[in-house]
C-alpha cells in the first residue's frame, strides 16, 4: 500500500508538526508514505469565495501530483472534502474520480482503512474535541447532533486509545467554530464572536487543549487564545495520536 | 419602516455583536429552541423517514405544481372561495386592495403572514387609506417599532423584554419600565380583543394547501389568526404557489414535523383548516409567484421551494444567532432567506449567501432536507459570475483578496511557500486586516514541513 501524503498549504507554512506527526504515525503502523513535493493547495480558498472556475489549474496540479497512489491521506478534514466534492477534470476526468474516491482525512484513514484498534500514545492532558464541521458533517467523522440517528465518532475513539487522556465534555457538542474560510475575514465580527464561544465552552469545561482533525479551525481559534494571553494550547489529533512520553 | 439598506450582513452585524450581553442572551435564547427541537425529533423514532417523506412530498409539488395549482384552484371555487393570481407583489397588494375596497373596509386586522411582509402590503395599503393591525403578538410588537420581523417565526427575538415595555409605555401607555412579559401580553390582549371585534376583514397567511379538498391550513399557537377569520365578513388569505400538498393525509407528516422543527412543541396549539365562508361570509384566496417560477426554472436552486418556514435552520445556525435576523436585510432572513433571497434581488442580496461558514446544520435540521449549504455554495459561484461579488462590500474588499490565491500564481511561484505568506491577506500585522484585528496570527515556524521533508529525505540518502 503506497500512500500519497497531501499537506494542505498553510499546514505545510504554519503548522509542519503536524505534517510530521502524520508522516511518522503513518510510517509506524507500516504505511509505505510518499510527499509529491510539488502539491500546493486544494482550491477551497477560491472555491469557497465563489471562485471555482478559476480552480482549473489548482485541480490539475492536484491530479498531477496524486495520481498512482493507493490511497492520498491529509491531516485535514476540510481539504479533503473539498477534493472528495470538488475536484474535476476536463482532460482527466477519470482519474480524478478515482483521486475522489481515494482520499481520506487522517482519523477516517486510521479507522476505516487500517482499521486501528490499538496506539502507543500517550498524552497526560485534559482535552477538549473540537469536530470541525467539514469532517462532521461533510466526511461524517462522528454522529451529527441534528439527527435522530445511532451516535458514533471516529476521532473520540481514536483519542480513547491514548493513554492518559481525559476528554472533557462540552456544552454544545457539535457547534462552528466561525473560520469558514473567507468568512473569517469577510464577516470578520461574526467570526471571532463564534471563535470566542467556542474557546469559553472549551475553557469552562476544563481543556487544557483544544483539538481536531482541522488546523484552520484550530488557526482561528490559537489567534483569538493568544490575544487573551490564554493558557489553553491548541494541538492536531494527530500529534496526539502520535505522542510518546 | 425602518430601513437597513446601506449596509451589507457583515456591517450590521458587527453592530448586533457591539452588545456582548444581548448577543449571548439571543444566541442563548435560539439555542435553547434548537436543543427543543432535538428533545422532540428525537422521542420519534421515524424522525428522519418523515424528513425523507416529506421532501419527497415536495418535490412531487414542485415537479407537478401547474397541474396542482389548476385542482386547487377548482376545488377552492367548487367551496365558495373567490380564486386570484398574482404575478407580482404589486398585483397582489391591489387585489388585497380591490377587495377591500368593494366592500369600503378602512382596517384590517391580519396575522401569520410572511408573504405579506414580502410585499410590503401593510405600507401599501396605508397610503390608500387602509389601516392593518398584524394580530400576531411578536408581529404586532414589530409594527409598532415600525421594524420588519427578524424571524419567520419569533418575529421580535432580537428585543429584549425592557425594549418591549418602553414600546408599550410609548405606544399602549403601559406605567413606564414595566417589562414583565405577563403582564405585557395581558395589555396587548386587551388592545388585540378590541381590535378583532372591530374590524370588518382579516388576512391570514397559509401553512399547507391541500389541492386535493381546495381547503388550507393555519397553524398558530396564539389562536389570533383564528379569531381574525372568525369574527370578519371578509376573510383574505395569501399564500405562495409553492405552499400547495397534494392530499389531506400529507398533513400527517407536515403537522408533526412543522411544530417540532419550529420550536420543539408537538403540534402547534391550533392548526385550523379553512374550507368554505360562512353564511354571509366572504373568502378570498390568493395565489402569489413573485418569484417563485423564476426560482422553480433554477435547477439548482429549485428546492428551495420545498420550505415549509419552520425557522428551525435561522435557530441552529450560528450566524444567525450571533447576527441577527435584520442583519439579512430581506424578509425572510437566516440560512434559508440567504438562498431564496438572490432570487428576488441578486444585487441587493449578493452579501447573504457569504453570511455564512457552510457549517452545514441548517440542511440537518430542515425537515424537508432542503440541502441549504450546498446552494448556499452554489450561489456564491453563481453571484461571482453574474459579476455581483462586488456589491457585497466587505466581500469585494476582503474576501476577494483572499482569493488572488489563483492556482497559476501557485504553479509559477516556484516556491509556492514564499508565494503564500506574501499573499495569504491575514498574514499582514496591520490594522487594516480583519484577520488580526481580534486574533493573533500563526507563529510562523523556521521551516516549512516541505523544506524539513527534502532535508530529511537527502540526509536519509546520505545515511
Amino acid at each position: 500500500m503506497t500512500v500519497g501524503l497531501f499537506i494542505p498549504c498553510y499546514v505545510n507554512q504554519f503548522y509542519p508538526d503536524a505534517a510530521k506527526a502524520t508522516l511518522q504515525l503513518l510510517k509506524k503502523l507500516k504505511v509505505d508514505v510518499i510527499y509529491p513535493p510539488k502539491q500546493t493547495c486544494c482550491g477551497q480558498p477560491m472555491a469557497n469565495a465563489g471562485f471555482e472556475h478559476l480552480t482549473t489549474g489548482c485541480n490539475q496540479l492536484f491530479i498531477d501530483n496524486f495520481s498512482g497512489f493507493d490511497y492520498i491521506v491529509a491531516p485535514s478534514a476540510s481539504c479533503v472534502l473539498h477534493i472528495k466534492d470538488h475536484l474535476h477534470s476536463d482532460k482527466n476526468e477519470d482519474q480524478a474520480a478515482i483521486i475522489r474516491a481515494n482520499v481520506f482525512e487522517l482519523v477516517e484513514f486510521l479507522t476505516d482503512i487500517l482499521k486501528v484498534e490499538k496506539l502507543d500514545a500517550v498524552f497526560p492532558h485534559k482535552v477538549g474535541l473540537h469536530h470541525s464541521c467539514h469532517g462532521l458533517r461533510g466526511l461524517h467523522l462522528a454522529q451529527m447532533s441534528e439527527l435522530n440517528a445511532p451516535l458514533f465518532s471516529k476521532p473520540q475513539r481514536l483519542l480513547n486509545m491514548v493513554q492518559g487522556l481525559e476528554q472533557v465534555d462540552l456544552d454544545r457538542l457539535d457547534e462552528c467554530c466561525g473560520f469558514g474560510g473567507s468568512f473569517c475575514i469577510a464577516e470578520e465580527a461574526v467570526s471571532v464572536k463564534m471563535g470566542k464561544d467556542r474557546v469559553t465552552d472549551h475553557t469552562k469545561n476544563g481543556a487544557e487543549y483544544i483539538t481536531s482533525s482541522d488546523l484552520s479551525c484550530l488557526m482561528h481559534l490559537e489567534g483569538i487564545l493568544h490575544r487573551n494571553k490564554s493558557s489553553i494550547k491548541i494541538v492536531h489529533i494527530v500529534e496526539i495520536l502520535n505522542a510518546t512520553v | 419602516m425602518k430601513q437597513s439598506q446601506n449596509k451589507d450582513h457583515a456591517a450590521l452585524a458587527e453592530d448586533f455583536i457591539k452588545d456582548n450581553e444581548h448577543v449571548n442572551w439571543h444566541d442563548g435564547a435560539l439555542w435553547y429552541i434548537r436543543e427543543k427541537r432535538d428533545l422532540a425529533s428525537k422521542q420519534i423514532p421515524e424522525w428522519e423517514a418523515l424528513r425523507e417523506a416529506a421532501s419527497k412530498i415536495k418535490s412531487n409539488v414542485i415537479s407537478n405544481l401547474h397541474e396542482y395549482l389548476l385542482q386547487f384552484e377548482a376545488n377552492l371555487q367548487k367551496n365558495g372561495v373567490k380564486v386570484y393570481w398574482a404575478a407580482d407583489a404589486e398585483e397582489h397588494n391591489a387585489i388585497v386592495y380591490s377587495i377591500l375596497k368593494a366592500k369600503e373596509i378602512t382596517e384590517m386586522v391580519k396575522s401569520k403572514s410572511m408573504l405579506t411582509e414580502e410585499c410590503g402590503l401593510n405600507e401599501y395599503l396605508f397610503e390608500r387609506g387602509i389601516e392593518v393591525i398584524n394580530s400576531d403578538l411578536g408581529e404586532y410588537i414589530q409594527q409598532i417599532d415600525n421594524e420588519p420581523p427578524s424571524h419567520i417565526v419569533l418575529p421580535c427575538i432580537h428585543k429584549r423584554k425592557e425594549e418591549i415595555g418602553e414600546l408599550f409605555h410609548k405606544h399602549l401607555g403601559t406605567e413606564k419600565g414595566l417589562s414583565d412579559p405577563t403582564l405585557l401580553t395581558r395589555v396587548a390582549r386587551k388592545h388585540l380583543r378590541n381590535i378583532f371585534l372591530t374590524r370588518r376583514a382579516a388576512l391570514t397567511g397559509v401553512n399547507f394547501a391541500v389541492a386535493e379538498t381546495g381547503e388550507y391550513v393555519v397553524c398558530t399557537n396564539e389562536g389570533n389568526a383564528d379569531m381574525g377569520a372568525h369574527l370578519s365578513e371578509v376573510q383574505i388569505a395569501s399564500m405562495g404557489i409553492e405552499k400547495l400538498i397534494p392530499q389531506k393525509m400529507h398533513l400527517a407528516i407536515f403537522l408533526r414535523l412543522l411544530a417540532r422543527s419550529a420550536t420543539g412543541q408537538p403540534i402547534t396549539i391550533y392548526s385550523s383548516h379553512y374550507k368554505r365562508p360562512r353564511e354571509g361570509q366572504e373568502m378570498h384566496l390568493i395565489l402569489v409567484d413573485a418569484g417563485r417560477t423564476r426560482q422553480l426554472g433554477r435547477a439548482d436552486f429549485r428546492d428551495s421551494l420545498k420550505c415549509i418556514k419552520c425557522g428551525a435552520c435561522m435557530n441552529t445556525c450560528p450566524v444567525y444567532r450571533k447576527s441577527g435576523g435584520l442583519s439579512y436585510h430581506n424578509t425572510i432572513s437566516g440560512p434559508i432567506g440567504a438562498i431564496l433571497a438572490p432570487n428576488l434581488n441578486m444585487k441587493q442580496h449578493a452579501d447573504l449567501p457569504f453570511a455564512s461558514t457552510l457549517c452545514g446544520s441548517c440542511s440537518n435540521v430542515c425537515p424537508v432536507k432542503i440541502n441549504i449549504h450546498d446552494q448556499l455554495y452554489k450561489w456564491r459561484q453563481v453571484i461571482v459570475k453574474e459579476g455581483y461579488a462586488g456589491n457585497a462590500k466587505s466581500l469585494s474588499m476582503k474576501a476577494m483578496a483572499w482569493t488572488l490565491s489563483s492556482p497559476g500564481n501557485f504553479a509559477t511561484a516556484g516556491k509556492a511557500g514564499r508565494w503564500f505568506l506574501h499573499k495569504l491577506p491575514f498574514i499582514v500585522n496591520n490594522k487594516f486586516n480583519p484577520w488580526y484585528k481580534q486574533r493573533e496570527m500563526p507563529e510562523g515556524p523556521k521551516e516549512s514541513f516541505a523544506e524539513w521533508y527534502t532535508k530529511n529525505k537527502e540526509n536519509d540518502k546520505k545515511e
